[in-house]
C-alpha cells in the first residue's frame, strides 16, 4: 500500500490530478459560505447579462444573478451527481462481474448477454429516452447516468475475476467447505479490488460528462444547479449570441478541469497498476 | 473465411436487434402519454370514442399480440406516425439521414486521419516535448464537452470574427442565382458543425493510435528491423503502422455505427438538420413515435456496424482466427 502511494506521489499526472481535484472539492464544501447563491431566486432585472465589474468577478447571468456564485453552487450539484452516479454504476458493474466471472456457465452467459446489450446501446439517446421516461428530478438523472454506464466495468471485473478464480488459494478454500457467496466477497473482491479503483476514476470523469450533457440538453434538474445547467441556460437565453463569454465560459472550463483531472488520475493509476505497461 | 464463424455472429447480431425491438417496445408502452390520454386531454372525447381509438391502435389486445403487430408494421416499413409532423415517421427520419451522413461523415475522416498522424507521431516521440504537447491536446479534447467547444467556436468565429453563420444549414429566405450558390452556402454552413465534431473526435483516436503504436514500437520485429539497418520512416510504414490500425479498425467501425447519437450535441448546438436535432426536437416535444423510430434506427445502427466491424476485425489479424475468436 505504501509502495503504491509512493508511486502514486511521483507519476506527475497523477499528482496534478489529485491537486486539481482536491482543490474543486475544497471550493465545493466551503465555497457556498462566501459566495452565497439560491437558483430559486431572481436578481435585479437592470443587472442581466453584465460583463464582469465591480461586485461581480465574473458578471451576471440572465437573471441578474452573480456568476460566480452560480459556479460554486453549481460545483457542489455536479461533483455530487458525478460522485453519486459512478458509486452506483460500479457497484452494479462489480457486483455483475464478480457474480458472472465466479459462477460461469449459464449465469455468465445470460449476464455477459445483457452486459453486451448494454455496451452496444448508443448511450446518449438512451440517456435521454430513460430521462424523458422517468423525468427530470436529480435523483433520477442520477439512477440514469449510473444504470447506463456500468457495463464497461462489468466486462473488466469479470475478466479479472476470471484469473483470480484460477489461484490456488481459490481452490484451498473452497475444500475446506467455504460457500462461493463468501469466497465472492472475502476473497475475489480484495483481489478485483485495485483494478475497480482504476476504473471508478475513469468512470467518474464520464459520469460529470455525462451528467453535464444531459443537463444541456435540458434534462438537468431545474432546482438544483449545476455546471450543465448553468451552460443550457446560457445557450437557451442566448449568451452564445450576444457574445457573453462570462456566462458559458467559466463553467465549462470547469467541467473540462475536473475531468481532464480525472482522466489524468485514471491513466496514471492504470500505468501504476498493470505491471504490462510499465515496462514499456 | 470461414462461413459457419459469420453464420453464428450474424445470429447473435439478429437475437440482439430482437432484444433491442422488445426493449423499444416496452419503453414506450411504459412513457406517459400514449395516444389516448393525448386525445382525451381536451376532455372532449367520450368513453366510446375513446374505445374505438383504443380498438382502432390494437391498444386493447394483450400486450404480445401488440408485439407481434409492432413486428409486423415493423416489416412493412411501418413506424407509425409522428406526432410533431403529422406524417409517417419513416419519411420524417429519411429527410433528415443525409444532413447526418454527410456531416459526420466528412468529420470521421479528417478525425481519423488527424488523429491517426497525432498518435503515431507522439508515439515515435515518446517522452519528447512534440509528445507531451500532442498528447495533452488529445487529453484536452477529448474531457471538453463537444458541446461546449461548439458554444465557444460559434463566440470566436461568429460573434467576434463574423466570418460565418450561426446555425442551420441554408440562410433563410435566400433565393440562388445556381445550383452551384447554394451549395457554396451549404458548405459555408456546414464548416463550424463540422469542425466541431471533428476536434470531438480527434481525442480518442490520437490517445488510442498513440497506445498502440506504443505497444507495437516494443515489439522484437521492430527491434529486428531496426537491427537490419531498415531506415525509420520504412520500420514505422511498412511494420508497425499495419498492426498498429487493428484496434483502430474495431474503433472506426463503431464509431461510424453512432451515426445518430454521435451528432446529437453538435447538431442541437448548430442547429443542424440532421438526425441528432430531430431526436433532440422529438425528445422535447415528446413526440414518442418519432422518438421511438430514431431510437430504434441508432441502435440498429450500432448492432451492425458492432457485427460488420467483428467480422473486418478477424479478416485482417488471422491471429484471431486461430485462437478461435
Amino acid at each position: 500500500m505504501r509502495e503504491f502511494l509512493d508511486q502514486v506521489k511521483a507519476n506527475k499526472m497523477a499528482l496534478t490530478g489529485t491537486i486539481v481535484l482536491a482543490f474543486f472539492v475544497l471550493t465545493a464544501i466551503i465555497g457556498p459560505f462566501f459566495f452565497p447563491f439560491d437558483v430559486m431566486e431572481f436578481g435585479n432585472v437592470e443587472d442581466i447579462l453584465q460583463p464582469p465589474g465591480p461586485g461581480h468577478i465574473l458578471g451576471t447571468d440572465d437573471m441578474g444573478r452573480d456568476v460566480l456564485g452560480y459556479l460554486i453552487a453549481g460545483s457542489r450539484v455536479s461533483l455530487l451527481v458525478g460522485a453519486l452516479a459512478t458509486l452506483l454504476c460500479m457497484v452494479i458493474g462489480t457486483v455483475i462481474g464478480i457474480v458472472a466471472g465466479y459462477s460461469g456457465k449459464a449465469v455468465d452467459n445470460i449476464l455477459m448477454r445483457i452486459t453486451d446489450f448494454f455496451l452496444v446501446i448508443p448511450w446518449l439517446p438512451l440517456m435521454m429516452v430513460l430521462a424523458a421516461i422517468l423525468g427530470t428530478s436529480i435523483w433520477n438523472i442520477i439512477l440514469v447516468i449510473g444504470v447506463t454506464s456500468w457495463a464497461g466495468t462489468a466486462r473488466v471485473v469479470r475478466a479479472q475475476t476470471l484469473s483470480v478464480r484460477e489461484r490456488q488459494f481459490v481452490e484451498r478454500t473452497v475444500s475446506i467447505g467455504a460457500g462461493s457467496g463468501h469466497i465472492m466477497l472475502y476473497h475475489i473482491l480484495p483481489n478485483v479490488f485495485p483494478l475497480v479503483f482504476a476504473s471508478t476514476i475513469l468512470v467518474a470523469a464520464a459520469a460529470i460528462t455525462s451528467e453535464t450533457t444531459l443537463s444541456f440538453l435540458g434534462m438537468g434538474d431545474p432546482a438544483h444547479a449545476s455546471w450543465g445547467m448553468m451552460l443550457h441556460y446560457a445557450f437557451e437565453t442566448g449568451a452564445t449570441s450576444t457574445g457573453a463569454w462570462w456566462y458559458f465560459l467559466p463553467p465549462g472550463i470547469c467541467v473540462v478541469a475536473v475531468v481532464l483531472a480525472f482522466t489524468l488520475m485514471g491513466y496514471a493509476f492504470d500505468e501504476i497498476l498493470n505491471p504490462k505497461l510499465k515496462e514499456r | 473465411m470461414d462461413k459457419k464463424r459469420i453464420a453464428k455472429k450474424l445470429v447473435y447480431a439478429f437475437i440482439t436487434i430482437f432484444f433491442v425491438l422488445l426493449f423499444n417496445f416496452f419503453l414506450f408502452r411504459v412513457l406517459p402519454g400514449d395516444i389516448v390520454s393525448m386525445l382525451s386531454r381536451g376532455g372532449k372525447a367520450t368513453p366510446e370514442m375513446l374505445a374505438n381509438i383504443r380498438k382502432m391502435y390494437g391498444l386493447d389486445l394483450p400486450w404480445y399480440q401488440q408485439f407481434f403487430v409492432y413486428l409486423k408494421n415493423l416489416s412493412a416499413g411501418d413506424l407509425g406516425v409522428s406526432f410533431m409532423y403529422k406524417k409517417p415517421v419513416l419519411d420524417v427520419i429519411g429527410a433528415r439521414i443525409l444532413p447526418t451522413v454527410v456531416l459526420l461523415g466528412v468529420a470521421e475522416i479528417f478525425a481519423i486521419l488527424i488523429g491517426i498522424v497525432f498518435g503515431i507521431v507522439s508515439a515515435w516521440k515518446r517522452g519528447k516535448a512534440l509528445d507531451t504537447g500532442l498528447l495533452s491536446t488529445s487529453l484536452l479534447l477529448y474531457s471538453m464537452p463537444t458541446f461546449w467547444l461548439g458554444m465557444m467556436l460559434i463566440l470566436i468565429f461568429c460573434v467576434y470574427l463574423k466570418v460565418l453563420p450561426i446555425s442551420g444549414m441554408v440562410t433563410p429566405g435566400r433565393l440562388f442565382v445556381d445550383q452551384w450558390a447554394q451549395l457554396q452556402d451549404i458548405l459555408r454552413h456546414m464548416i463550424l458543425p463540422m469542425i466541431c465534431l471533428t476536434l470531438g473526435m480527434i481525442g480518442e483516436y490520437a490517445i488510442t493510435m498513440r497506445s498502440t503504436v506504443i505497444d507495437v514500437l516494443s515489439e522484437d520485429y521492430i527491434t529486428t528491423a531496426k537491427a537490419k539497418g531498415f531506415s525509420d520512416g520504412y520500420v514505422l510504414r511498412r511494420h508497425a503502422m499495419p498492426n498498429a490500425m487493428l484496434p483502430m479498425i474495431t474503433l472506426i467501425a463503431i464509431n461510424l455505427g453512432m451515426i445518430v447519437g454521435g451528432a446529437i450535441q453538435v447538431e442541437t448546438v448548430f442547429s443542424w438538420p440532421g438526425l441528432g436535432s430531430l431526436m433532440y426536437n422529438a425528445l422535447v416535444n415528446r413526440d414518442y413515435p418519432l422518438l421511438q423510430g430514431v431510437f430504434l434506427l441508432s441502435t440498429v445502427a450500432v448492432v451492425f456496424a458492432n457485427f460488420l466491424s467483428d467480422i473486418l476485425y478477424e479478416m485482417v489479424d488471422p491471429r484471431v482466427r486461430s485462437m478461435g475468436g
